[in-house]
């Protein structure tokens, strides 16, 4: 009988099986995971805690820092120009401006450009072109953002001022408005030359995010259509377009938010003026990154200081909210994909 | 209307419709052309301009004087190596553990969900406010930029990608696979570290390489924390220069020979980059 037993289950002397009975069942046994398990829970817990910590140290120490600003100048501080740190006195619109001017003129160059990419991949692509090309985008992606900005201020400057600056300005003389906004000195550099290299750089986000909407369309609708003689065109743009709507602008909102928040490649480009002589493209102008990249090292303690937080804070927010809603209107793509099918 | 004239309208209707969709169709070769055009035109430029500036000085000088003879990148290359790889080393592990907690502890509770949602906005945040919120929290103490500033705000770049790709990767496993090694008793923390993260290793290393190759080319944070040096330092209680820093430095000057350095520097990180991120697709594809 013993022999058959695998092991003795209450421990006894070698050899002797003593099997003990206790009265009235068994006793209530401590379920008490082991050590390590809890070790490791912690351990894995804590690191989570860590992350939730830095967004919330991130955002205290920002508000921390730009206090005397905030305390200074208040909300005025987001609609005044001037900034004279001769004078002592800031206001952050300039920088403002130039952030959400430049990721304007970069969504508007990139959106329609990461549509026809997403299309080309999903619809057009012959099958062994697909990963070649979807890397190739992806890799536009990975291009560190300080290439960018040295390619930008030493070889695509120039081209553009040559090419593009200069026959406008020749081509628009004289004609009211229009003038105005193509008007600078022909170098280059200005809030149309960052815009166009910050389209480039969201570009690869905002395909990838199409490109992998697109895909989760069902096959069964696009066939459906296709069944019905629709042309290619018409079923991306009347059936896959209005199906993953809510994906394709989270994808949006994603290229937006790395738009507002690149800092190297618009400091190289943008010209770092801090003022608003005219609203033309070929101006040189500022954008809240670029101030901060330039300014805060050399930046005394106190007012000069607090400020350029003050701006670092505005940026953060207005990210945070972008990438907050891209984030919603993604995953609410993912979860009417799990309902409908 | 006659028949002959509504087919003459038939016809023209399926003849626009035609035309329409030659055109999208066209318009999208053209945008997908474009996106390529910039990435060709991007490397053969610093192909061209890089190649000329490299020489091997570049790696045994230190960073010259405006308008000297001689002089490399020496310090600064080795900056950036201490730097990255001291920022993955703290990173990693932080987000393997994180990534855990997502996938294997947190998935439905709030916590994991509200962790899972802010981590995906600090993957895309400015990497300027990083570098804002180490110089509050270090630099502005310690009142001196150090290389330890630097590698805090390396590697809090690094976390969000690791606990991104951790998850991710994770989730992948089936759970058939879990349940088989609970089913045999193997406490949890063994599931994961021996089954879950085993299968998974090809992707979460995947995800640091791609942490790495993200960290290896940022400037911004380092601008106001390890700041940038002349000289050769190992001591990271010392602003110490880094790769990007330094090319920043040298491209925004007028100086010719720090722009023929700067460009050896971009060609130096563009190809590390590339490199490390086709590395970490051929890795993940070779395991799945």
């Amino acid at each position: 009988m013993a022999a058959t037993l695998p092991a003795a289950p209450y421990p006894g002397k070698r050899g002797e099986d003593v099997r003990v009975q206790p009265a009235g069942g068994p006793t209530p046994r401590a379920v008490r995971t082991p050590w390590a398990d809890r070790l490791f829970a912690g351990m894995a817990l804590g690191s989570a805690l860590l992350t939730l910590a830095l967004l919330a140290g991130i955002i205290l120490s920002l508000i921390v820092g730009a206090m005397p600003a905030i305390r200074e100048y208040g909300l005025g501080f987001l609609t005044s120009r001037e900034w004279d740190p001769v004078e002592n006195r800031y206001g952050g619109l300039v920088m403002i401006y130039g952030t959400l001017m430049t990721s304007f003129i970069a969504l508007l160059i990139a959106v329609p450009v990461s549509f026809g990419i997403a299309l080309f991949l999903t619809e057009l692509s012959p099958g062994w072109l697909k990963r070649p090309l979807g890397i190739a985008i992806e890799l536009l992606a990975a291009v560190p953002s300080i290439v960018y900005g040295m390619w930008g201020l030493l070889v695509f400057g120039p081209i553009l001022a040559t090419y593009v600056q200069v026959p406008l300005q020749t081509l628009l003389k004289g004609v009211p408005v229009l003038e105005g906004l193509v008007s600078g000195p022909p170098v280059g550099i200005g809030i149309l030359c960052a815009g166009i290299i910050l389209a480039i750089m969201i570009i690869p986000y905002i395909a990838s995010v199409m490109r992998d909407v697109f895909e989760v369309t069902p096959p069964m609708l696009k066939e459906s259509a296709y069944g019905l003689g629709a042309t290619t065109w018409e079923v991306v743009s009347r059936v896959v377009l209005p199906y993953t709507k809510a994906g394709v602008l989270g994808g949006i909102m994603l290229g937006l938010g790395r738009a507002l928040g690149e800092t190297m490649a618009v400091t190289f480009v943008i010209g770092n003026m801090n003022q608003l002589k005219s609203l033309s493209v070929f101006e040189a102008a500022n954008s809240i990154t670029s101030a901060l990249a330039n300014e805060f090292a050399e930046a005394g303690e106190g007012l000069h200081q607090a400020s350029l937080i003050y701006l670092g804070l505005v940026l953060f927010f207005i990210t945070f909210v972008v990438l907050a809603l891209s984030k919603l209107l993604l995953s609410q793509l993912r979860k009417a994909e799990g309902t409908k099918s | 209307m006659s028949l002959a004239q509504l087919d003459a309208g038939r016809m023209a209707h399926h003849r626009r419709r035609k035309v329409v969709n030659a055109i999208g169709l066209a318009l999208s070769l053209f945008a997908m052309a474009f996106g390529v055009f910039w990435l060709v035109w991007i490397l053969v430029e610093t192909v061209r301009l890089g190649i000329g500036g490299l020489a091997l000085s570049v790696f045994t000088e230190m960073t010259p004087p405006p308008q000297a003879d001689t002089g490399g990148l020496a310090n600064a290359i080795f900056g950036s190596l201490v730097m990255v790889g001291l920022a993955t080393a703290l990173g990693t592990p932080i987000g393997i553990l994180a990534g855990i907690y997502l996938a294997e502890y947190g998935q439905g509770n709030w916590l994991g969900k509200s962790t899972r949602f802010l981590n995906d906005i600090l993957l895309s945040a400015p990497s300027i406010v990083i570098g804002l919120f180490i110089y509050s929290a270090v630099v502005a103490r310690t009142k001196t930029f150090s290389g330890y500033a630097g590698v805090l705000a390396l590697a809090l770049i690094v976390i969000p990608v690791v606990i991104n790709t951790t998850q991710n990767m994770l989730s992948l496993i089936p759970n058939a696979l879990r349940e088989a090694a609970y089913a045999l008793g193997t406490p949890k923390w063994k599931v994961i570290m021996s089954i879950t993260l085993k299968s998974a290793r090809a992707g979460v290393l995947t995800g640091i390489l791609l942490a790495v190759a993200r960290i290896a080319g940022e400037t911004a944070p380092l601008l106001f924390t390890a700041l940038s040096n002349q000289f050769w330092t190992s001591n990271l209680g010392e602003p110490m220069a880094s790769l990007p820093v330094t090319i920043f430095k040298f491209a925004m000057s007028p100086y010719e020979n720090w722009q023929k350095l700067a460009w050896a520097g971009v060609f130096l990180i563009t190809m590390g980059v590339l490199l490390l991120n086709i590395a970490a697709r051929v890795f993940l594809r070779n395991k799945h």
